[in-house]
């Protein structure tokens, strides 16, 4: 799809900060990997949440807390149908990925013993690596790595031979967050419970871009982050299959999450809520509702179309400049794209760009093993979103021709 | 020449510059010429923790004063290492230590002590410091 044939400039609309000037000059944002922007409609919720409801959800029989606690039970239905989970249950609230990730993680070190074995992709965010580590060092359960070709690929050949009887857990993102390599998690899975082994897919850098089907996918434990997908920040979202989340010991305890406490004895509260001790960010997750909404007044097909057309665009013109390489070469990838110019360091682009009010990331992406991979210490990293542009995209080229040539 | 008198000679050569694309052509200018640092001295041990570029420093006394070397794979940051060492080398542990790092703010380098940069500037100044105050205690 073109860029004509999708409304961009009327969408840009919904979003104020991008008229923003940095530097002095028109904000062009290309760090939507990061976190992606917030549309009016999402913030014009945050705000009526509290000047119109706010108040203490599940708790007061009065007339505000009743409309706070429909508009948060409204927005776990969002997902729960947006994601096409079987039950509103299975939708747990959580502060983001990696708190829903820590959930699962501190859940199974009751579950796991020495004899097990734990599979990881090379291609991970820290943050589905170091909880499984911490994991493995309480229990002594050994932690796998399915390895990645050089396009940035997994090697799911390697995965079939690290399969085996004491697999008890697969971890893999849905899409990288350093290369956007697209993995094929709907084989992993499939594989996985083959050998009665459970996965959870990190969707962080998924959910913006194309539409999930949990049932299909028959997926174990899903997570992701509303800030990724023009929600607010901290706010995320837990999926685990009931019987799975009913097995899986709490992670923190305190109110809500409970059903009778004696100082003998407590009893904890069904799902969702044995999960979700505490106030919640209340607010947050109605607003992680309406990004939901958003996105879907728009169309997850319509947007992974264009973004499509804009990584193909963008490809294309960093590829014609000369000593550009392109980390994260494979055929099915979201609209990531990390590379380096030969003989400059990546953080001395990104200070020039970021002068010319380009925002980019630099350095390794919370992805170490990646870097180690390609034996370099970090990229530039630009990421796409369906509020971005071919003209921004001319801008980045010649911005970055010129300080190719400020710094050779 | 004492620390003030080289701070407020670079503060007047940056007055003279128009906008950033200067100031950053200098500083890259400065970088390129930075001599290379001896292998020897890139070891872990000098290597400056938590900065997106890599950076290296390593500080000797000689004659009550002390000399640093100090290198790194961004050129900006090389640039900036370059100032630093003009104002720091060669200074005795007491100056160092009384210094003020303010120069930074004039000469309209701020943004690169915030943390999200992670450059190092904040990182070197500190390590300088932290060495003043190790050669000041040896001394004593």
């Amino acid at each position: 799809m073109s860029s004509n044939i999708f409304d961009v400039e009327n969408i840009r609309l919904d979003f104020p900060i991008l008229d923003k000037t940095v530097n002095g000059k028109k904000l062009i944002y290309f760090d939507n990997a990061a976190t992606s922007q917030t549309p009016k409609q999402v913030i014009d919720v945050i705000s009526d949440y509290y000047l119109n409801y706010n108040s203490n959800i599940h708790r007061g029989v009065h007339f505000l807390s009743q409309q706070a606690t429909e508009l948060y039970e409204g927005a776990r239905e969002k997902l729960k149908n947006h994601f096409n989970a079987k039950l509103n249950s299975e939708i747990i609230f959580t502060s983001g990925t990696t708190h829903a990730i820590n959930i699962v993680s501190s859940g199974y070190s009751e579950i796991l013993s020495e004899k097990d074995e734990l599979i990881v992709s090379e291609l991970e965010h820290h943050s589905n690596i170091v909880p499984w580590q911490i994991l493995c060092e309480k229990t002594g359960s050994k932690l796998k790595v399915i390895p990645m070709n050089d396009l940035g690929e997994l090697e799911l050949d390697k995965f079939d031979e690290l399969l085996n009887e004491n697999t008890k857990l697969v971890f893999v993102n849905h899409v990288s967050n350093a290369l956007g390599t697209i993995n094929p998690i709907s084989e992993i899975i499939t594989k996985a419970h083959k050998y009665g082994a459970k996965v959870l897919i990190d969707g962080a850098q998924a959910s913006a871009h194309f539409k999930i089907d949990l049932q299909n996918l028959d997926v174990d434990y899903y997570v992701t982050s509303a800030h990724k997908l023009c929600g607010p920040t901290g706010v995320g979202m837990l999926y685990g299959k009931k019987e799975l989340l009913e097995n899986l010991p709490p992670y923190q305890g305190g109110g809500e999450m409970i059903d009778q406490v004696t100082f003998e004895k407590t009893t904890y509260a069904d799902l969702p809520h044995k999960f979700e001790a505490g106030t919640p960010n209340i607010a947050g997750c109605i607003a992680f509702g309406a990004a939901i909404d958003y996105i879907n007044s728009i169309g997850l097909d319509k947007i992974n179309n264009y973004e499509n057309h804009l990584l193909q665009y963008a490809t294309a013109k960093l590829n014609s400049i000369e000593n550009v390489k392109i980390y994260g070469e494979s055929e099915n990838k979201t609209s990531v794209i990390s590379f380096n110019v030969k003989g400059i360091h990546p953080y001395d682009i990104g200070s020039i760009l970021d002068k010319m009010g380009i925002a980019v990331r630099t350095g390794q992406h919370c992805a170490q093993p990646i870097m180690d991979f390609f034996k370099i210490t970090g990229t530039l990293r630009i990421s796409f979103a369906f509020y971005n542009t071919e003209e921004e995209i001319d801008f980045l080229i010649d911005t970055l021709k010129k300080a190719i040539k400020i710094l050779s | 020449m004492k620390i003030i008198d080289i701070q407020n000679q670079i503060i007047e050569e940056f007055e003279v510059m128009n906008d950033w694309m200067e100031k950053y052509e200098y500083m890259i200018g400065l970088g390129k010429s930075l001599p290379t640092m001896d292998n020897n001295f890139k070891s872990d041990s000098n290597l400056i923790k938590g900065c997106q570029s890599r950076v290296w420093l390593h500080a000797e006394l000689k004659n009550e004063n002390i000399f640093f070397h100090a290198d790194s794979d961004a050129i900006i940051t090389k640039g900036i290492i370059s100032i630093l060492i003009r104002i720091y080398s060669g200074q005795s542990p007491k100056e160092i230590l009384d210094s003020s790092f303010d120069f930074i703010n004039k000469i309209g380098l701020k943004d690169h002590l915030s943390q999200t940069r992670a450059n190092g500037l904040s990182s070197m100044i500190k390590q300088i410091k932290m060495y003043a105050l190790a050669f000041q205690t040896k001394l004593n």
